[in-house]
């Protein structure tokens, strides 16, 4: 944090200085980016979202020689952050990380803003949702914890992740119907987060947690938790020993939380090239490579057009899922 | 053991010592300032602890809230004004002592007794701490419900000498902790169709408008110079400390104990653990007579315990998340800031951090005998420190530490609202920590109730069938007893009295 902050000052200063000995003509035409940038993050400090807005902000400062400022406004179950993006002034100076909730939030009715109240640059990532139990689970396998769900009554398994209607709430729901149950099958216990969902899994409070695999690997490598299967079209090459659903049930659901870079609605078009060509240099560099394999997060990219697609598509799905879960607004 | 070598290796950083050097100095001025609390002191440092990483930021803190709580002895001696709150139990014990030729051996006694009521406090912590957290792995939500009720209750049983106004200060936080998204079903409350609200109420910006700006309001209400008439003349302060060590020793291990004991409380700190344990040393004095006229006994008990209280306050905070006392509630909002979710995973994830936190306190506590003894001979120019310069800088300190913690300025809404809802009812008798705890525990209360039910399809029995939630609960149901027998007998002495 400090690296990005001290970094970002002293990049202040020189640009400072610099524009100080241009002319005040050629300042005023100079070409974008010509001031710092804002990166708004709708989640806290610290999390996976916030580390992987830094890693991309740090890559877009190196990239428009321009400090990218991370601004973290959280709360609202990022209802406030988005709102930031969406309402900012579409000069380019005000970018931010949308995240999966943006097509979650207004069936909800906790919003209005969705997917085509911005205007889409970049997908970055992408995480498929996992299925973990407590260490000393009798289930060693996923199939064994499918069997035991589909031969118990409604409600007695409990899962958390996350808040109700949460991304990894869905991901449960979607599995679930996939075996031809009902949504509540399995009772949804909401939680602030994956990791005190996974405290309370390590704690025998749920039997089950569906957030990503990364997300829960703390518990996982204390042995306090193991990951049972990922519900993805292909195996996490961080975690090659866990199964996807496919192979283990033969069940081909997948859906996850993805991360993108987006800005207000009325970008001009040369800025928002000039910050799609920033977020793929970012993308392909081996320092974003790196960083996303070795804490176990997806990489996924989009451009602006296939980004909206990719938004338009899992909003209609979201609403869908959410309408059958009854967890959408009518 | 790798963790420990890690932790060294992380504070010998001169970076850290810098810090933890710059924030000793600044929390022995803002102790000695009276008016100027170790609450405060830490909310000026959140701005600042913003652009630290973890280490230095919880250094900061740790050294500030050690030396303000002694520095806030020195003025008590000298004006017969408490630095800090938590001097206020003896403070005119001290000025008596004063009065009567003793204020090195009162300065000497209270500095000597600080370190090592301090000492005793971060011991318990590294002890106990680590403990707890191994068994609080095991909590699930039924656990975590007990514990914060039974937080909030006792909150109101001993944090106030008011229960009644504690009570209702308790209730206008848990009120304001309802605001923003509710945090079982999502559904956002008292939001009036509004984006900023629907974070809720930030506590930081709340804690620093209540602590910090009605303590201008209150200043500027009386604006006056630096304080002038400093009473006598400094000497060699450690002259005679060894005879009183022999002589107290038992008073010392006595105020250190409950010190730690209230300190790990929830919502009492160190002053109601200097009032308390001076209380309580009064009544078992074999000369209780001369307690009021400039005796040392009770200081030796009630210095030792409000330093080890701010160890002892550390411990239910990094464990369960939640603050012992004002202090720690800030502190919880800045391990979130750094990632460092308090709660027992923190002991595993990060456990360089906790021992990292543990060698700042025993270096702080340590680094607080030169560095109390510089401030002891040098108070006289401290206190000579001009209010009408101090305040404006704090103001200044306090709207970029809100603005910071929401990146908004409804953060400097939500502080200056606060600061004169804060200021309005302290002037009339409320006082505003059980606030912070409302807002604080509220959450985490409701979440764990209403998770707890979700998991038992609705049955109460559940919150009694794991072990220790039985205990924790029956302990709670004992609490709410105690309540109800005092407010029976209260009731039927005011018959009495009435009849």
């Amino acid at each position: 944090m400090t690296q990005f902050t001290r970094r970002g000052l002293i990049a202040s200063i020189a640009a400072a200085s610099a524009a100080g000995t241009l002319s005040r003509e050629s300042f005023a035409q100079a070409a974008y980016p010509s001031r710092p940038l804002t990166l708004v993050v709708p989640w806290g400090a610290g999390g996976g979202t916030d580390a992987t807005a830094r890693i991309v902000g740090a890559l877009l400062e190196k990239d428009f020689g321009q400090p990218v400022n991370v601004v973290n406004r959280t709360g609202g179950s990022g209802v406030v952050g988005h709102s930031a993006i969406a309402t900012a002034a579409p000069d380019g100076y005000t970018i931010g990380m949308v995240t999966v909730e943006i097509t979650m939030m207004h069936h909800q009715g906790l919003t209005e803003l969705k997917p085509t109240s911005y205007a889409p640059l970049a997908l970055m990532n992408e995480d498929p949702p996992g299925v973990q139990v407590k260490g000393d689970s009798p289930y060693k396998t996923v199939k064994d914890l499918a069997d035991a769900i589909k031969a118990a009554p409604a409600g007695k398994f409990k899962a958390s992740g996350t808040g109700q209607g949460g991304i990894w709430h869905l991901a449960l729901i979607g599995w679930l119907q996939a075996m031809g149950l009902k949504p509540d099958h399995v009772a949804w216990v909401p939680s602030n987060g994956a990791a005190p969902a996974m405290q309370d899994l390590a704690a025998g409070g749920i039997d089950i947690v569906t957030c990503s695999v990364p997300e829960g690997r703390a518990m996982i490598d204390a042995g306090r938790a193991k990951s049972l299967a990922i519900m993805a079209a292909e195996r996490n090459p961080m975690f090659k020993d866990v199964p996807t659903l496919n192979e283990a049930l033969g069940i081909n659901y997948s859906v996850g939380a993805w991360r993108g870079i987006a800005g207000p609605k009325g970008l001009p078009a040369d800025v928002q090239a000039r910050l799609v060509a920033g977020l793929k240099k970012a993308y392909e560099s081996k320092e974003f490579t790196d960083f996303m394999t070795n804490r176990g997060f997806g990489i996924k990219w989009a451009d602006p057009q296939a980004f909206a697609a990719f938004m338009e598509d899992g909003d209609q799905k979201m609403g869908a899922a959410m309408k059958a879960a009854g967890l959408a607004k009518a | 053991m790798d963790a420990l070598s890690a932790a060294f290796v992380l504070v010998a950083d001169p970076y850290v010592l810098w810090v933890v050097l710059a924030s000793s100095l600044f929390g022995m001025f803002v102790g000695a300032m009276p008016g100027l609390t170790a609450t405060m002191a830490t909310a000026l440092l959140v701005p600042v602890t913003f652009f630290m990483p973890p280490v230095p930021a919880l250094a900061a803190i740790v050294s500030a809230t050690t030396m303000a709580i002694f520095a806030g002895d020195i003025p008590a001696a000298m004006l017969r004004m408490p630095g800090t709150p938590a001097s206020a139990a003896y403070t005119d014990e001290s000025y008596a002592m004063a009065r009567k030729g003793q204020l090195d051996l009162n300065l000497g006694t209270n500095l000597v007794f600080s370190v090592v009521g301090g000492l005793f406090g971060v011991a318990v912590l590294i002890v106990a701490a680590p403990l707890l957290a191994e068994i609080a792995l095991n909590f699930s939500s039924y656990e975590y419900f007990w514990l914060a009720a039974l937080g909030l209750s006792c909150a109101v049983l001993i944090a106030t000498l008011d229960p009644l106004k504690g009570f209702v200060s308790l209730l206008l936080g848990l009120a304001i902790g309802t605001i923003g998204i509710d945090p079982a079903a999502g559904f956002p409350r008292f939001t009036f169709g509004t984006v900023e609200l629907m974070q809720g109420i930030s506590f930081i910006p709340a804690m620093i408008g209540l602590f910090a700006i009605s303590e201008i309001l209150r200043s500027s209400v009386a604006m006056e110079g630096g304080f002038e008439a400093v009473e006598g003349k400094v000497g060699s302060i450690f002259k005679g400390i060894g005879a009183v060590a022999r002589r107290y020793w038992f008073n010392v291990l006595r105020g250190s104990v409950i010190g730690t004991v209230i300190g790990a409380l929830p919502g009492a700190g160190a002053d109601i653990a200097a009032w308390i344990s001076y209380a309580v040393s009064k009544r078992f004095s074999k000369e209780p007579e001369k307690f009021g006229t400039g005796h040392l006994e009770g200081i030796v008990d009630a210095t030792s315990a409000n330093n080890s209280a701010l160890g002892g306050a550390w411990i239910p905070a990094l464990v369960f998340g939640i603050p012992g006392d004002s202090i720690t509630a800030i502190v919880i909002g800045v391990l979130y800031m750094k990632n460092m979710n308090p709660g027992p995973m923190v002991f595993i994830q990060n456990p360089q951090f906790i021992y990292a936190v543990f060698l700042i306190f025993i270096l702080a506590n340590l680094l607080m005998l030169p560095l109390g003894w510089a401030a002891i001979k040098s108070a006289k120019v401290i206190l000579r420190t001009p209010r009408n310069v101090l305040v404006p800088l704090i103001l200044i300190f306090c709207v970029v530490g809100s603005y910071a913690m929401t990146n908004s300025i409804y953060g400097v809404v939500v502080m200056l609202a606060m600061g004169i809802a804060g200021w309005l009812l302290e002037e009339n008798g409320f006082p505003v920590a059980p606030i912070i705890l409302g807002l604080v525990l509220g959450e985490m209360f409701e979440q764990n109730f209403m998770t707890s039910m979700i998991k038992s399809d609705g049955s109460f029995l559940a919150f009694f069938e794991r072990p220790i939630a039985g205990v924790l609960g029956g302990l709670t149901v004992a609490v709410w007893g105690l309540f109800a027998y005092k407010a029976v007998r209260g009731l039927s002495g005011l018959r009495a009295a009435t009849a």
